[in-house]
């Protein structure tokens, strides 16, 4: 968001002196994000310079870094954790953590894969089944923590025990369910070749930004509230177009639009909108935000946290399907070691706070960027695993201290 | 005209303590009462049985002229009784909008309408001629007199006809406390009853028409906020009138 240049009388009247308005034109904005890089309103920004410099660096150590195969492999890679990161996101927005994400997602990929091969089950009832399943144990977390008390820490860190032993008991003594090829492993086995696809989705979202734009900057003026101007409308669409069609070129020079990105992407919209524009994703802001004031406002607390912590169960149950669907079956290991450490990273490094009530669910698709970036960098130069989860700790590290950092200069200037 | 809000006879135990007894005090429309008292004196019994928060256990409430109950905050809201506590319970990380429209959101085919809260909220704070830098921007950035505006501007949404400020001056700056008070008056000019909860005699003096005095639970006066001095309603807070040299000066003038 960038600050609004307030329009008509209605804006001339509440205009304090003091307030900075944005000039016009480019300066304008160069002076805006001067203010807001010192006010620490950082927003995605580290994230994508973080990004940059990352694949920069691993594409002069190893020019096949930034090869179409390598590139097109990560966007399928990050989907399973990114798809548990969005869950976590949720929880984060209220303050809390959701510790049992991992084990929920290796049980419920256990679930799905003894249900539609040792049961003969459907698998795309299988899937719902696991996904209900999952959202069935985040609603039992929330339970414990919103009606009876319990630490959220507490309750899933007993969660994360307890589901591990469930998916070691429902996999059985062999430990390993393979998944035949069809619907559960096509998930992110299925390319879309056509070069139209990639092509026609990035025009599509192209244009479908521009339309929501411009008609919500008409429904703006006509109301006589402050609105954009067409210079900045133009401005991001015509990033949007460079970032959509680039994206759509490189994976067309492999094997096309990959399935499983496209469900993610499709997953982290929706999620942002529910969570922007609907009085339930309010609700949740409110609660992350003061508790008390979301009471008073007559929302009901109880279930906003119970629902939360659903909605993680059931994204940590997608997630663990993707993850069997990506090695063609459930394991003692799915959902297990660092699975679900990098999906709180991934969301902390894509921006959303640990204290509550700031973030949004893209931050878990640029936080997975950055960390399968890392791991497809270091496992393209052969470095051990004992460095690659060194550094990804760094990384975390990293994006916390930014974020606490930040949110101690947005105290400063007033605006935390 | 029947007051707009009426109590009479309101009293109120908690265990062993007789927190308000035999209470009585009127609102009318387009007036700002004071309500005063020393700590102690039953001020925070009496918003909550106002705004339904702890029912009287006898005494009769009357609504514009009507007997009523009120037994919980929403029954005080759909009366038309607005409330904002001294701690005023706003969200740092929403804006001023998101603020005002907590719980309330206006909806537009299930998804939240921002321009019509946006443009709701901008004539509403113009109304008030509140003054803000954007509507925009999160509530943390605000000053403490600004979101002392913001919290009694939320009130105002659902259209009250009597609104109770506790404190609304605790903890503010000369400027932004001047601020809260033409908002006080602005609120009476719209012919709203003010129930005004204040320790500072000079804010109680500067915008009250009436001040209604408590003192250990019970009625100790009601002055004439013009026609009264500070000293007299100090007087009256503190039972200063009350003590020994006062009845002497008493029975030594009965005796001249």
């Amino acid at each position: 968001m960038t600050q609004e240049k307030p329009a008509g009388p209605a804006g001339e009247a509440q205009v304090d002196p003091r307030l900075l308005v944005r000039e016009e034109g480019f300066a304008g904005y160069l002076g805006e994000f001067r203010r807001r890089i010192k006010g620490g309103e950082l927003g995605p920004l580290p994230v994508i310079v973080g990004l940059v410099v990352i694949w920069l660096v691993f594409q002069t150590l190893n020019d096949r870094f930034l090869s179409p195969q390598n590139l097109s492999n990560l966007s399928v890679d990050i989907v399973a954790t990114g798809l548990i990161s969005v869950g976590i996101v949720f929880v984060l927005l209220l303050g809390e953590i959701d510790l049992s994400a991992g084990a929920v997602s290796g049980a419920c990929a256990a679930v799905l894969a003894v249900l539609s091969v040792g049961q003969g089950w459907d698998p795309l009832l299988s899937m719902v089944v696991a996904v209900a399943v999952g959202g069935a144990m985040g609603l039992f977390h929330g339970f414990f923590f919103a009606k009876i008390g319990v630490p959220s820490f507490v309750v899933t860190l007993a969660g994360m025990l307890a589901w591990t032993g469930f998916q070691l008991w429902v996999l059985g003594p062999n430990g390993t369910i393979n998944l035949p090829d069809g619907l559960i492993s096509n998930l992110t086995d299925t390319y879309f070749a056509y070069v139209i696809a990639a092509y026609g989705l990035a025009a599509a979202a192209t244009a479908g930004f521009l339309l929501v734009s411009l008609v919500g900057n008409a429904r703006r003026r006509a109301a006589g509230v402050p609105s954009r101007t067409v210079g900045d409308i133009v401005f991001r669409t015509a990033v949007l177009a460079v970032v959509a069609f680039g994206v759509a070129y490189v994976l067309n020079l492999y094997r096309g639009l990959p399935l499983a990105l496209l469900i993610f992407l499709a997953v982290v919209i929706v999620t942002d909108f529910v969570l922007r524009r609907t009085k339930y994703g309010r609700s949740i802001f409110a609660v992350g935000g003061n508790i008390e004031a979301a009471r008073r406002a007559g929302i009901n607390v109880a279930f906003i946290r119970m629902s939360v912590f659903a909605i993680s169960g059931a994204f940590a149950a997608l997630g663990g399907i993707f993850a069997a669907s990506r090695i063609s079956s459930a394991s003692q290991a799915t959902g297990q070691s660092n699975v679900l450490m990098m999906a709180i990273a991934a969301a902390v490094i894509g921006g959303t706070s640990l204290f509550g009530g700031r973030g949004s669910t893209y931050s878990a698709l640029l936080g997975m960027l950055v960390i399968q970036s890392i791991a497809s960098g270091m496992a393209l130069q052969g470095v051990s695993n004992a460095i690659q989860f060194i550094v990804t700790g760094a990384v975390l590290l990293a994006a916390v201290v930014i974020d606490s950092v930040s949110r101690r200069s947005q105290k400063a200037s007033g605006r935390a | 005209m029947a007051p707009v809000l009426a109590l009479e006879g309101v009293s109120k135990r908690f265990g062993a303590v007789q927190a308000l007894s035999d209470v009585s005090l009127e609102v009318n429309s387009g007036e700002v009462l004071a309500l005063v008292g020393d700590n102690g004196a039953g001020k925070s019994t009496m918003i909550k049985v106002i705004a339904g928060v702890g029912p009287p256990d006898e005494g009769e409430i009357r609504w514009q002229g009507r007997p009523v109950t009120i037994h919980s905050p929403s029954e005080a809201q759909s009366l038309g009784i607005a409330t904002v506590y001294q701690d005023l319970a706003l969200c740092d990380n929403l804006d001023v909008v998101g603020n005002l429209f907590l719980g309330n959101e206006i909806r537009r085919l299930g998804v939240l309408d921002e321009v019509a809260m946006e443009k709701r909220s901008r004539d509403l704070l113009n109304t008030l001629s509140i003054k803000i830098p954007s509507v925009r921007i999160p509530v943390a950035s605000l000053s403490g007199g600004q979101r002392q505006t913001v919290a009694i501007s939320r009130s105002l949404l659902g259209e009250p006809k009597v609104v109770l400020l506790d404190e609304p001056t605790a903890a503010l700056g000369v400027e932004q406390t001047a601020q809260v008070l033409d908002l006080v008056e602005r609120l009476r000019a719209q012919g709203l009853g003010v129930i005004l909860i204040s320790h500072n005699m000079v804010d109680v003096k500067a915008v009250a028409d009436r001040i209604a005095v408590l003192r250990l639970g019970r009625n100790n006066g009601v002055f004439d906020a013009r026609s009264t001095t500070q000293e007299e309603i100090i007087a009256a807070i503190t039972g200063a009138t009350d003590n020994a040299v006062s009845r002497r000066r008493a029975r030594s003038e009965e005796g001249e």
